[in-house]
C-alpha cells in the first residue's frame, strides 16, 4: 500500500497531515512503507518493517524487549557487540538468541565489522554495547563509517536517567561525543519513545546519503515496560531525501555529455550504495564514455572492459588522471571530489564542464564547482539521463587513451630477494579469479590492491576510504564474513594495519569464521615510510615495526597460521591459503623498500604526479591487467 | 560579506550543540546566533548572522539543511526582510548628565528601564547599526555594562520559514501585502538624527 509521493521528489517523513497538504480523512492509516522514499525497499531491506501508529502492541513490554522485536521486525539477522553494566538488560535479551549476536574483542572490532558487513551486504551493520568505554570505543568506527557513508546503527547503553550529569560510573556524553560523526543521535529518556526512535534510526541510517546512527538506552530505560497505548510513527519533519532528480537537469548533462569529445565518467562509492552499477556500465556503453572509480567505486565498473581506466586519484593510474585532467566533460556519479581525488583543486581538470549526479545537495560545489548539479539517487538518475544519450565514436579520445594505456601501465619489476607485495596481490588475483570479498586496511598494500587486482564485482571491495582507518581490515572482513557466508572472504592487510586490532582473532575462533587473512609484511607502516623517504629525507621516525611471528600468532589462537618467506612460494601459499577449510592467516614476507607509484604528492594537480616505475619501460606490463596492454 | 539565516530547528535537546559543532567543524564564521521559541512548541528558531562569500553561504545553507533536527532553512540574501537586535545598557548617570542620556534614548526610541543613584539602565531594540550607533553616543558617559540578543530577522510579506512552505514563496499576487519592497525604505523615520547631528550635541 503506497501513498502518493509528493510531487517534489522530497518527501519530508512527517506523517502530520498539514505538512503534505493531504486531508487527513484521505491518508491511509500511517505505515511506515508509506515513508519510503522510493515507495520500495532499500538495499533488499525492508526500510520500515511493520504498520506504525498509535498503538497497544508494546503494551507490556520492556524497552530491552521492544529493541530486540523491533530489530527483528527491521529485517536485522546479525549483530555485533559486547555486554557490560548498562547494557545488560538487553543482553538478557539477547540470550533469547532471535539474532545471530558476535561477541568481540574490543568494540571498536565490533563498528567496523557491522561496518564490513553493511558494506559486503547493504544491509545496515548492528553494534550493541555498553555506556562510557564501550561507547567510546565505537566512535572510531562511527566516524570511518560516516565519513564513507555507511548505514550502521549503534546501540550504546547509558546510565540511569536520574544520575545522568552526575559523573556515575561508566557514564560518557556519549550523545554529545558521537554527533559530529553520526548523521543522527537520540538519547531516549522515556520507554515510550523508544519504538518512534528505532524506527527513526533506521529511517535515517539506510535512506538518502547513508550513516550511522546512535542510540544511547539508560538502564532505566531498557527495563521500564510501556503501560499505554503509544505512537511509534517517525516524526522527521527535517528529513528529506531527494532520489528522483530534476529531469531537465538529467537532460541538460545529458546534452553536455553528446556535446563533448572527451568526457569522462568518474564513479564513487556513492553507485555502490544506490545498486547503480548496471546504470553505470549502461550509461558507459551507450554513450561510449570511458570509465574512473574511485577506492570506494572499485567493483562498480568492471575494469575488465575497454571502457575502464581504473581507479584515479593520488595512487590511480597515471591514464585515469590524465584523462581527467584533459576531459573536456567529466561526470562524477555518487562521488564527492575527495583531496585524495583531486590533488590540487585549482588544477583539477580544468578544461572540464562538470556534471555531478549526488543525493546529498551539499556535496554539489563543496570542493569544486558544478556546471550541471543533478541531486537525486544515482541508479534513478542514471536511467533518466541514458534516455537522451547518444553513442558517439570519439575515436581521437580513445586513441589518446590508448596511448597512455600502453605507455603508462601500472607496473612493478621482480628484482630483490624477498617477494614484491604486488606480486602477492597478483597471485591473489589469478587464484581467486576476483571472485571473493576483499577487505584492507589502510596504507601502501591497500593501494596496492586497489592498482594490481581487477575489479569487476560490486561489493567486493570493503575497505576505509574517507577516514584511513588503520586497523579496518580484520574486523571488516569478520563483519562481511557473516554477511556473506560460506563465500570467500580475504583480508589483504598490512603489518602495522593488521595488529591495531588483531586481537580479533579470537572472534574469528569462537564462531569459527573462514576468513583468511594475508598480511604484505613490510615491518614497517609502509605508507608513513614512503612519505619520510620522499619527502622527510629519509628521517624514519617512529614508522618501523618489530613485529611478532604472525603465523604463530594465530596458531595461538587456533587459527592455521603459514608464514611465507620466498618469493617463488608465493602463489603456491595463495593457494594453500584459499583452499583450507577453515580460518587462515598468512605472513607474506615482502620486500621494505617498495614504494606505489604513481603518486600524486600533496599540493600538486594529477597531471604532476610522480611516475616512479610506471614511466619507465614496463617490463611486467600486460599480465593480469585486463584491457591494458 | 554580512548574511542572516533564519532556520527552524525541532525544539530538543542536542540541536543547539549540533549546529555550533557544525559551524565550528567546517570552519564557519559565526557572528551572532540567537535561538527561541516559535508559535509551534515543538519547534525553535535560530537566526544566525555569518559572515561568508556567496559560496560558502551556500555550504552553510546546504550544511544546515543537512542535520536531520534542522527542519528549513532560509538565508535572506536575495529577500526584503526585517531585522531587529534588542540590546539593554547601564550607563553612569549622575544627576547632572542624566536628562542628556534619557533624551538621547528618546531620540533613538530607547525606554528607561530602571534608575539608579547614578545609572540609568536603558532597552532598545532596532537595527544593529543603530544600535551601534547609539552606543558610540553613549561611550564617553561611561558603559558599565551592556548585553545585546543577537539579531532576529523575518522576511517581509507572505512568505514564511514554517515547515510547511515552500523554500521561496512567492507573495500571492492576489492578496497584495502591507510590506515595502525595500528594506531601505522601510527604516523608522526616528533615524534620521544620525551621528554627525547628535554628536553636535555637546555631552556636557
Amino acid at each position: 500500500m503506497s501513498t502518493a509521493t509528493p510531487s517534489t521528489g522530497a518527501p519530508a517523513f512527517m506523517p502530520s497531515a498539514k505538512t503534505q497538504n493531504i486531508p487527513t480523512s484521505q491518508r491511509p492509516a500511517s505505515r511506515l512503507d508509506t515513508a519510503s522514499p522510493s515507495g520500495d525497499t532499500h538495499n533488499g531491506l525492508p526500510v520500515l518493517g511493520h504498520a506504525v501508529g498509535k498503538t497497544d502492541r508494546y503494551i507490556g513490554m520492556t524497552g530491552a524487549q521492544i529493541l530486540l522485536q523491533m530489530l527483528v521486525e527491521h529485517g536485522v539477522t546479525d549483530a555485533f557487540g559486547y555486554p557490560g553494566g548498562a547494557i545488560l538488560p538487553t543482553f538478557d535479551q539477547l540470550y533469547e538468541k532471535q539474532l545471530n549476536f558476535i561477541l568481540v574483542r574490543h568494540e571498536q572490532g565490533a563498528g567496523h565489522m557491522a561496518d564490513g558487513y553493511a558494506r559486503a551486504t547493504g544491509k545496515p551493520g548492528i553494534v550493541i554495547v555498553t555506556s562510557g568505554p564501550g561507547a567510546t570505543n565505537t566512535i572510531t568506527p562511527m566516524a570511518t563509517a560516516y565519513m564513507d557513508s555507511i548505514p550502521m546503527i549503534v546501540f550504546s547503553g547509558q546510565v540511569r536517567t536520574y544520575v545522568i550529569g552526575n559523573d556515575a560510573f561508566q557514564e560518557a556524553d556519549v550523545t554529545g561525543i558521537s554527533r559530529p560523526v553520526t548523521k543522527r543521535n537520540y538519547l531516549v529518556k522515556n520507554v515510550k519513545d523508544l519504538p518512534r526512535i528505532i524506527n527513526e534510526a533506521f529511517i535515517i541510517a539506510t535512506t538518502g546519503r547513508p550513516g550511522p546512527v546512535l542510540v544511547d538506552l539508560p538502564v532505566d530505560v531498557t527495563t521500564a515496560k510501556i503501560e499505554e497505548t503509544i505512537d511509534d510513527a517517525p516524526y522527521l519533519p527535517g528529513y528529506r531525501v531527494h532520489t528522483a532528480g530534476h529531469s531537465k537537469m538529467a537532460r541538460t548533462a545529458a546534452e553536455m555529455i553528446n556535446a563533448s569529445e572527451r568526457p569522462v565518467l568518474y564513479v564513487g562509492g556513492g553507485t555502490i550504495i544506490s545498486r547503480a552499477w548496471n546504470e553505470v556500465r549502461q550509461l558507459a556503453e551507450k554513450g561510449n564514455i570511458p570509465c574512473t572509480t574511485t577506492l570506494l567505486g572499485l567493483g562498480a565498473f568492471d575494469e575488465n572492459s575497454p571502457l575502464s581506466l581504473h581507479m584515479l586519484g593520488m595512487h590511480g593510474s597515471a591514464y585515469a588522471n590524465y584523462a581527467v585532467q584533459e576531459s573536456d566533460c567529466l561526470i562524477a556519479v555518487g562521488a564527492r571530489f575527495d583531496d585524495r581525488v583531486t590533488g590540487n583543486l585549482k588544477l583539477f581538470a580544468p578544461k572540464a564542464k562538470i556534471v555531478h549526479i549526488d543525493i546529498d545537495p551539499s556535496s554539489i560545489s563543496k570542493n569544486v564547482k558544478v556546471d550541471v548539479p543533478v541531486v537525486g539517487d544515482a541508479r534513478i538518475c542514471l536511467t533518466e539521463m541514458a534516455q537522451y544519450i547518444e553513442h558517439k565514436p570519439r575515436t581521437a579520445w580513445f586513441e589518446q587513451i590508448a596511448h597512455w594505456k600502453k605507455q603508462y601501465p601500472f607496473t612493478w619489476q621482480d628484482n630483490s630477494p624477498r617477494a614484491k607485495p604486488q606480486a602477492i596481490i597478483e597471485a591473489i588475483q589469478k587464484v581467486t579469479a576476483g571472485k571473493a570479498v576483499f577487505t584492507t586496511g589502510v596504507g601502501q598494500h591497500q593501494m596496492w590492491a586497489a592498482q594490481f587486482k581487477r575489479w569487476s564485482i560490486p561489493r567486493s571491495m570493503v575497505t576505509s576510504g574517507g577516514l584511513g582507518t588503520m586497523g579496518f581490515g580484520l574486523p571488516a572482513a569478520i563483519g562481511a564474513q557473516v554477511g556473506r557466508p560460506g563465500e570467500l572472504v580475504i583480508d589483504i592487510d598490512g603489518d602495522a594495519s593488521y595488529i591495531m586490532t588483531a586481537m580479533e582473532l579470537a572472534t574469528i575462533k569462537q564462531y569459527n569464521l573462514p576468513v583468511k587473512v594475508a598480511i604484505l609484511n613490510n615491518n614497517f607502516q609502509g605508507m608513513v615510510r614512503q612519505w619520510q623517504q620522499l619527502f622527510y629525507k629519509g628521517r624514519f621516525s617512529h614508522s618501523q615495526m618489530v613485529n611478532p611471528d604472525f603465523a604463530a600468532m594465530a596458531e595461538s589462537f587456533g587459527i592455521r597460521g603459514i608464514r611465507c618467506d620466498k618469493k617463488e612460494d608465493v602463489l603456491k601459499t595463495v593457494e594453500e591459503m584459499v583452499r583450507h577449510p577453515g580460518p587462515c592467516v598468512v605472513d607474506f614476507l615482502c620486500e621494505e623498500d617498495e614504494n606505489v607509484y604513481p603518486m600524486v604528492a600533496s599540493g600538486k594537480g594529477l597531471h604532476e604526479m610522480e611516475l616512479g616505475i610506471v614511466g619507465t619501460a614496463p617490463p611486467n606490463s600486460g599480465r593480469d591487467m585486463g584491457s591494458l596492454a | 560579506m554580512r548574511h542572516v539565516i533564519s532556520a527552524l530547528v525541532m525544539n530538543e535537546p542536542g540541536v543547539l550543540a549540533h549546529v555550533a559543532g557544525m559551524f565550528s567543524a567546517r570552519g564557519f564564521n559565526i557572528d551572532s546566533l540567537v535561538v527561541g521559541r516559535t508559535e509551534d512548541p515543538n519547534f525553535s528558531r535560530m537566526t544566525i548572522v555569518v559572515i561568508a562569500d556567496e559560496r560558502t553561504l551556500d555550504q552553510v545553507r546546504k550544511q544546515l539543511a543537512k542535520i536531520v533536527t534542522v527542519v528549513k532553512v532560509r538565508d535572506f540574501k536575495d529577500t526584503p526582510y526585517v531585522a531587529r537586535d534588542l540590546m539593554m545598557v547601564k550607563i553612569s548617570a549622575p544627576p547632572a548628565t542624566r536628562s542628556e542620556i534619557i533624551e538621547l534614548a528618546n531620540l533613538f526610541r530607547g525606554h528607561v528601564v530602571d534608575v539608579g543613584q547614578t545609572s540609568l539602565l536603558i532597552e532598545i531594540s532596532g537595527e544593529e547599526e543603530k544600535l551601534d550607533a547609539f552606543v558610540e553616543l553613549l561611550r564617553p558617559y561611561g558603559i558599565r555594562e551592556m548585553a545585546r540578543t543577537g539579531v532576529i530577522a523575518m522576511p517581509r510579506g507572505a512568505s514564511s520559514v514554517t515547515p510547511g512552505a515552500e523554500e521561496d514563496v512567492k507573495a500571492d499576487p492576489a492578496k497584495p501585502t502591507m510590506s515595502k519592497p525595500s528594506t531601505k525604505a522601510a527604516l523608522p523615520t526616528k533615524r534620521q538624527p544620525t551621528q554627525q547631528e547628535l554628536e553636535a550635541t555637546p555631552p556636557g
